[in-house]
């Protein structure tokens, strides 16, 4: 096995690297599952409360497309329930960040030369990185299913709930290692894995919400339900991971084996010989282009969807009072169900849209630390004028983003309900009422680019403690105050909440303060590269 | 119009470490300044401060007659750099980048970009990532060249490219100082620098060392002399400016400080010159004994 001599040697370094990166993914996942668990725990103590709930998101198409089904009338089923696809999509994002950093980024920078010229095989480096991702969801299931157990829930589902992670992780980590081998550029190849990420949940939530459990069979993302922990625990529906991971593992070795260090299997194209890129503003707009295009389409096509099961939630649920309370709760509303349930959505859009803005604001300091912005400053363009350009794409991405979300509900839900006119604007609106709250999320990340540029990504931090202070603030009774700092808080839930424009303008003008100060700290700074 | 580049006494810290320490350098307007000094000596460091991409911690610097941090967007539309390691836009091809700089700059001369082009067999339409260094190099030095700027500023510009491509990098700079531009080349190519610099500048450890025309540091430094003489001479070893000294009965071999060549020539003399070589020193001794002094 020549071809991996030098993998261990590699897996130790790499490891470190990711020292801070992985942690995070860890805690936030085993976190949210055995919290959840426990606040379920708390809300459905008695067996009518757990019946009443489950019987009414059965019927609940909504439900079932964003969390898919409920197998077992328990508070391990419904933590099943809430976390089992959810939980694993998010471990295979980590799984497809792990392997492209260590693949196909290390191609493009040009590291992995420095380190396939010494004595290692030529599959080493690959191995090492799906070993690593590999190693990070079974950590993520252990914590799980030990989180789990002291919870109080049986064991033997626990494990299940817990080997269906471990499952998508490595399935991921195969889809992820096969998308670095085909372009040679690590931000599509990264593009290309999530994107089979998004069909996969897609493809699940659509067999789930309609009931076509063949659907939910032909994705990876299904197969996580489909275990069906704390009812039947399905073992065997593991060998299917296992099989899928290691088919597609295979062909990443052939790709990689067939093609050239630095190369994709896709040819490089020549791009123009003249530019037309007429200045700070065309040059971000080439630059955040792909992302904005991506995560609106994304969007679009959420949005399509939740407007399609929209009006069926509230013939559906009918007089069952807990989900009506659930979705109250998860709402903060307690307005007609179906505008409960599309404001639920809009929160989860504007957590989305948070985390583009974040992003793309970020991109500030990767064109600092790549480089690639000295040459820049080199010229005419003074400091500011080159980030308000960036900063502008990230706003309008923002909005995007959350416009395309609207747009789209609206449209579909006006179409199936004959309310074109009135569906659009109120659902757009009701959208892009989410919009102030992530903006002060990129404001923050242009502060700490201003002041502690080092600590830029502390960012994605932020973000998730936001998202966990207003996610879990009403389920572990957290103080007033301390909900109130995140600004999903201050978010209006739309459509059927209050619009408050006091809290919309307190939170732009937070926003806008934020980035300024951030600016005015860039401007005093030194360039770092 | 005064100098180009004046800086005087320049500190930059960074936490602990004394990047810049009193460095001085003063560029004239038209000439091609070599700046040397061995890695880590702060040359990159005085040109990102002289960008106005740092706070300097003291001393004072002036750039074409301006302060290199408050006024650094016009500034910097009169000048043209090309840094040490070039960094490209992996979506963007190289042609696009060329234009992209050049329009951020104010102009770029196309009839003179297609010239370059040619000059240096760059092929524009290749995406950033898939350059070379060299190639990568030929990207900003094309944008730099093409650019009317009144100053070019080089950091190491030749670091990458083949003999052939910095052949051509030398005429090009030749031309540039014959339409009366002002170029400032940190480098580590000495016969680069011996053929295209008036001036140069050395430092090591953020302090500038010497700095004078190529002939005017010659002086500054040793000539080795190997003499037979009619007579061993009396005294040699005690002459001030002497080192090395190997003397076999009459046939002596030293080097003498330039400034001290006179002293040592009368005490030869006196013995008896029979045969007498003086060799000025090369510029790569010149250099090695300015960089070895570093360490």
């Amino acid at each position: 096995m020549t071809a991996l001599t030098g993998t261990g040697a590699l897996v130790r370094p790499w490891f470190r690297r990711d020292r801070i990166m992985v942690p995070i993914w860890v805690y936030a996942i085993v976190a949210a599952v055995v919290g959840t668990s426990v606040s379920f725990k708390g809300l459905y103590g008695t067996p009518e409360a757990l019946r009443e709930f489950t019987t009414g998101i059965r019927d609940n198409s909504g439900a079932l497309a964003m969390y898919g089904e409920i197998y077992s009338q328990s508070i391990g089923g419904l933590t099943a329930w809430r976390f089992g696809a959810i939980g694993s999509a998010l471990i295979a994002m980590m799984s497809v960040f792990v392997v492209i950093r260590h693949t196909r980024a290390e191609e493009e920078t040009g590291r992995l030369e420095l380190i396939g010229a010494t004595a290692i095989g030529r599959q080493a480096p690959l191995a090492a990185a799906m070993i690593i991702s590999a190693v990070a969801s079974v950590v993520i299931a252990v914590f799980t299913a030990a989180g789990l157990v002291a919870a109080g829930m049986p064991a033997a589902g626990s494990l299940a709930l817990a080997l269906g992670q471990v499952g998508a992780g490595l399935v991921f980590t195969a889809v992820a290692a096969c998308a670095a081998q085909l372009t040679d550029s690590a931000r599509t190849a990264r593009g290309i894995a999530m994107s089979v990420l998004g069909l996969a949940y897609l493809v699940r939530g659509a067999g789930d919400a309609g009931g076509a459990s063949w659907l939910t069979w032909l994705s990876p993302v299904g197969w996580v339900t489909q275990i069906r922990p704390y009812a039947q625990n399905r073992w065997w529906v593991f060998a299917l991971f296992l099989g899928l991971a290691a088919a597609l593992a295979v062909v990443a070795f052939r790709l990689s084996e067939r093609r050239d260090l630095g190369a994709g299997l896709f040819a490089a194209r020549l791009g123009p010989a003249v530019g037309t890129l007429g200045g700070p503003v065309g040059l971000a707009w080439r630059q955040h282009r792909g992302a904005l295009i991506g995560w609106t389409a994304g969007v679009v096509v959420y949005g399509a969807i939740i407007g399609g099961v929209a009006g069926g939630v509230g013939e559906l649920v009918g007089d069952s009072s807990g989900t009506r309370d659930l979705l109250a709760k998860l709402s903060g509303s307690d307005a007609d169900l179906t505008e409960a349930f599309l404001a639920t959505v809009f929160g989860v859009g504007g957590i989305i849209a948070s985390g583009f803005a974040v992003q793309a604001a970020l991109r500030l300091r990767g064109e600092e630390t790549g480089q690639r912005l000295e040459p820049i400053l080199a010229t005419g363009t003074g400091r500011i004028l080159w980030a308000l350009s960036q900063l502008l794409f990230a706003v309008l991405g923002t909005a995007a983003v959350l416009g395309g979300l609207g747009l789209a509900s609206g449209l579909v839900y006006g179409l199936t309900e004959g309310d074109l006119t009135g569906q659009v604007p109120a659902l757009l609106g009701a959208a892009l009422g989410q919009l102030p709250a992530a903006l002060v999320l990129g404001g923050v990340t242009v502060a700490l680019f201003g002041f502690a540029p080092r600590a830029s990504a502390a960012a994605w931090g932020v973000l998730a403690v936001c998202l966990f202070v207003s996610e879990f603030g009403e389920l572990l009774k957290l103080p007033q105050p301390v909900r109130d700092v995140s600004p999903f808080t201050h978010s209006p839930k739309l459509p059927g909440g209050d619009v408050s424009a006091t809290a919309l303008i307190t939170l732009t003008l937070a926003a806008l303060a934020l980035a300024a100060a951030g600016l005015a700290g860039f401007r005093r700074r030194d360039i770092s590269g | 119009m005064s100098d180009v580049i004046e800086v005087t006494g320049l500190v930059k810290n960074f936490g602990r470490v004394r990047a810049l320490d009193g460095l001085d350098l003063t560029v004239r307007v038209g000439e091609v300044h070599g700046f040397l000094g061995p890695n880590g000596a702060g040359k990159s460091t005085t040109i990102r401060a002289l960008l106005g991409l740092l706070h300097t911690d003291g001393g004072t610097a002036r750039l074409l007659g301006g302060d290199p941090w408050r006024d650094s967007t016009a500034l910097h539309r009169r000048l043209a750099y090309v840094p040490g390691d070039v960094t490209l836009w992996p979506n963007l091809s190289g042609g696009e980048v060329i234009d992209l700089l050049g329009r951020l700059r104010g102009g770029l001369d196309t009839k003179r970009r297609a010239d370059l082009l040619d000059r240096f067999e760059l092929d524009p339409r290749k995406k950033g990532r898939a350059y070379s260094k060299g190639n990568r190099q030929k990207v900003a030095l094309v944008a730099a060249l093409a650019s009317d700027a009144e100053l070019l500023i080089f950091d190491e510009p030749t670091s990458g490219l083949d003999p052939l491509m910095e052949e051509v990098f030398q005429s090009c700079v030749q031309e540039e100082r014959h339409r009366g531009r002002t170029v400032l080349l940190s480098s580590h190519i000495l016969s680069e620098v011996e053929a295209l610099c008036d001036r140069v500048t050395i430092i090591r450890k953020g302090r500038t060392v010497e700095t004078g025309t190529l002939s005017d540091l010659r002086h500054l430094t040793r000539t080795a002399i190997t003499a037979e003489l009619a007579a061993p001479p009396a005294g040699l070893a005690d002459l001030p400016g002497v080192h090395n000294l190997e003397a076999e009965g009459a046939r002596v071999r030293c080097e003498v400080d330039t400034e001290r060549l006179d002293g040592l020539l009368t005490v030869l003399v006196q013995a008896g010159v029979r045969s007498l070589t003086s060799r000025p020193p090369t510029l790569e001794e010149l250099f090695l004994r300015h960089y070895e002094e570093a360490r």
